[in-house]
């Protein structure tokens, strides 16, 4: 069973919400990252999303874009991102790591070759920003044969259609983008998330995750309400990208991420008394 | 004569439902962009079978941007050269100077058409930006455009005048400062503020329907040009000779004489300072195939599949990717693909100025030069029918530099 498969059926069990830091692989130092990813599980993170530099990262704001280019600038490619999630794996055999990327850098290694190396080092998930449901489907194959779920976007003007055609493909879970616009661009505005994300359940059925826009507790508390995860990036990105040290990066994101968790397990108790006394 | 035009070419299937030429195009965006993409797709497709569309669009091509643009036989070049006769399908003479108002046109009355009141743009040497704020100006649209600051600095004649015609020229500081960071600025304005903006994007690159609506709207170079050699030298020419950055221009002209197999097309791509090392932007040429901007083509990465750093000489031409149907022409065999380096481009612009009184872009002098080469190896009998896509004004700056002048 797939590590995510697990960590969800857990989390549901226990009556937790997901949270999903997301960290660019290399940022702010390449040393940084394993440890990094180490302090957020400590913090509370249940799962990890990891970015894969590149050049030109279309979907993603000037936060994001900027650490993917200091990431570059130092030297992690698709090669040094794989060390780094076989590095973690030796302390850490169990929190699911889902790769986010695009597309070209998978072109050139090759899907299948890629997928084998990625499932060797320890990837569970793999979301290419740039790569939709309508062109998957080859990579798709290449992730099935080694147990690597694909993870698909969906947006609040995504249509039934393509809801039904991601649902063939996607596994895991589904991330669902808050805002429109690209990472990290505005703040989200919760009160519109119930109604899209029923009407994702019901297509889809996968965990929700929601993530672009969500950049303090009290807005993690308030997804919490409705998804099974909350992705965090941009807001931890911009802390990270202030730090000259790996030690400086650990604390940072220890400090940004357990009142996060705290405000979502709060919430999530909330939400559980609601469930056991329905008004 | 564009709904005729357009009829026929829908029923030869190409691009696919989902914008693949062959393996090539495609629409490889975040799914936050899709319902867009979905949503413009479903436009064009509507309004180009809309008479009273495509009557206000040829309203406009012959007196807003002055068509037919004339073909015009270089005799004292072909004589310099001494081989086949040398015609140019005179693109320079367009408003604003150059094919990329075809485009804007017809991407700004399908803006207007959608009920859109702001549009965006990328630009690299700035002539699609300044097509783009000319037709917002004439629409009456609030137009931003985005340039790579590397290029604002080169093209500051142009940022100027897109300043004037009321746009507002945002400078993109991210990657190379060039066109392809523009480009990446543009989709994140568009996937922002897609309610009530429209993308005119400027070349045949990007998602689908971009290559196929941008190539339609250009199309009337090739349409005009096919027809204006039946009428004037009562044959077809023998070679069409295109530069190749994106590759707007050469499509347009190329596409309407597909089916013409005995006509041998050829794109001219910048080859910098040489294929062997990096500093060219010659993806058919040069490069592999992989995903850019929207789309699966050829294009110039790195062994980790980053996007490379391109040079040319012309900002036009410095594009890491190309249009994905000239990426599908190259593989069918059907057009072929040659590189001109930064000095044969600038030989090939003076000697074009200096023969003819004609002073072409230095995209277009890639196209020139190749010509010259062509015509050169070929009997007098024959034609060949450059694509004289735009006019110097614009480089005379940059030439003047790289030869030493401070004014």
């Amino acid at each position: 069973m797939n590590r995510i498969d697990r960590r969800f059926a857990a989390l549901k069990q226990a009556e937790r919400v997901a949270l999903v830091p997301y960290v660019t692989a290399g940022h702010p130092l390449p040393e940084s990252t394993v440890p990094v990813l180490h302090a957020a599980v400590r913090a509370g993170a249940d799962l990890l999303e990891i970015g894969m530099p590149f050049s030109d990262v279309m979907a993603d704001g000037p936060v994001i874009q900027n650490a993917h280019e200091r990431a570059l600038a130092q030297g992690t490619g698709l090669d040094q991102v794989l060390d780094m999630v076989r590095a973690f794996r030796q302390d850490d055999p169990e929190t699911p790591i889902i790769l986010m990327g695009y597309a070209n850098p998978i072109e050139r290694r090759g899907a299948e070759r890629f997928a084998g190396q990625a499932a060797e080092a320890g990837v569970d998930g793999l979301l290419i920003v740039d790569c939709p449901a309508d062109e998957a489907d080859q990579l798709q194959a290449c992730l099935k044969d080694r147990g690597i779920h694909q993870i698909f976007l969906v947006a609040p003007t995504t249509t039934e259609n393509r809801l039904k055609h991601a649902s063939r493909l996607a596994g895991g879970f589904v991330y669902y983008v808050s805002i429109k616009g690209v990472t990290g661009a505005a703040s989200l505005d919760v009160d519109s998330l119930a109604p899209v994300i029923a009407r994702v359940r019901e297509k889809i059925d996968l965990p929700v995750a929601v993530g672009f826009g969500i950049r303090e507790p009290a807005q993690a508390a308030a997804v919490s309400a409705t998804a099974d995860a909350v992705v965090i990036g941009s807001a931890l990105v911009e802390r990270l990208d202030r730090c000259e040290t790996s030690d400086e990066a650990i604390t940072v994101v220890a400090d940004f991420l357990a009142p996060v968790r705290q405000a979502m397990d709060n919430s999530a108790f909330v939400v559980s008394e609601k469930i056991v006394r329905p008004a | 004569m564009v709904e005729q035009a357009f009829k026929l070419k829908q029923e030869q299937a190409l691009p696919d439902a989902g914008g693949h030429f062959g393996i090539f195009g495609g629409r490889f965006v975040s799914e936050t962009l899709m319902p867009a993409l979905e949503e413009l797709d479903e436009a064009w497709r509507h309004y180009l079978q809309d008479k009273d569309f495509l009557a206000e669009l040829d309203r406009d091509l012959a007196h807003f941007v002055g068509r037919p643009s004339p073909l015009y036989l270089a005799e004292n070049l072909t004589r310099q050269v001494g081989g086949a006769r040398i015609v140019l399908k005179r693109e320079d003479l367009n408003h604003t100077g150059a094919h990329k108002i075809n485009n804007t046109v017809g991407q700004g009355l399908l803006a207007r058409a959608m009920g859109k009141r702001r549009v965006i743009a990328e630009t690299g040497a700035g002539q699609h930006g300044v097509a783009s704020a000319t037709i917002a100006a004439r629409l009456g649209m609030e137009c931003v455009v985005y340039m790579g600051a590397e290029d604002v600095r080169r093209q500051a004649i142009n940022v100027y005048r897109m300043k004037l015609l009321g746009a507002e020229v945002v400078a993109v500081e991210s990657g190379s400062r060039t066109l392809k960071d523009a480009l990446n600025e543009a989709m994140r304005d568009w996937v922002t503020n897609v309610d009530d903006t429209f993308y005119i994007l400027g070349t045949v690159a990007g998602p689908h329907p971009y290559p196929a609506m941008v190539r339609d709207f250009n199309a009337v170079v090739g349409r005009e040009a096919r027809a204006q050699m039946l009428t004037e030298y009562g044959r077809l020419p023998d070679a069409l000779v295109a530069c190749v950055g994106g590759g707007s221009n050469a499509i347009g002209l190329f596409y309407p004489f597909i089916d013409d197999v005995a006509v041998d097309m050829v794109g001219v791509e910048a080859a910098g300072r040489g294929l062997s090392g990096e500093a060219h932007a010659a993806s058919l040429c040069a490069g592999r195939v992989g995903v850019l901007h929207g789309s699966r083509t050829y294009l110039l990465d790195d062994d980790s599949g980053q996007i490379r750093h391109t040079h040319s000489i012309s900002a036009g031409l410095d594009y890491p990717g190309v249009g994905p149907e000239h990426a599908w022409l190259k593989d069918q065999g059907r057009a072929r693909y040659v590189g001109v380096s930064d000095t044969e481009a600038l030989e090939a612009f003076h000697a074009l100025t200096r023969s003819e009184g004609i002073m072409p872009a230095l995209e277009s002098a890639h196209a020139i030069a190749y010509g010259m080469k062509l015509a050169a190896e070929l009997p007098r009998d024959r034609v060949v029918l450059v694509n004289l896509s735009g006019r110097g004004d614009k480089d005379i700056n940059t030439v003047a530099d790289l030869e030493g002048m401070k004014f």
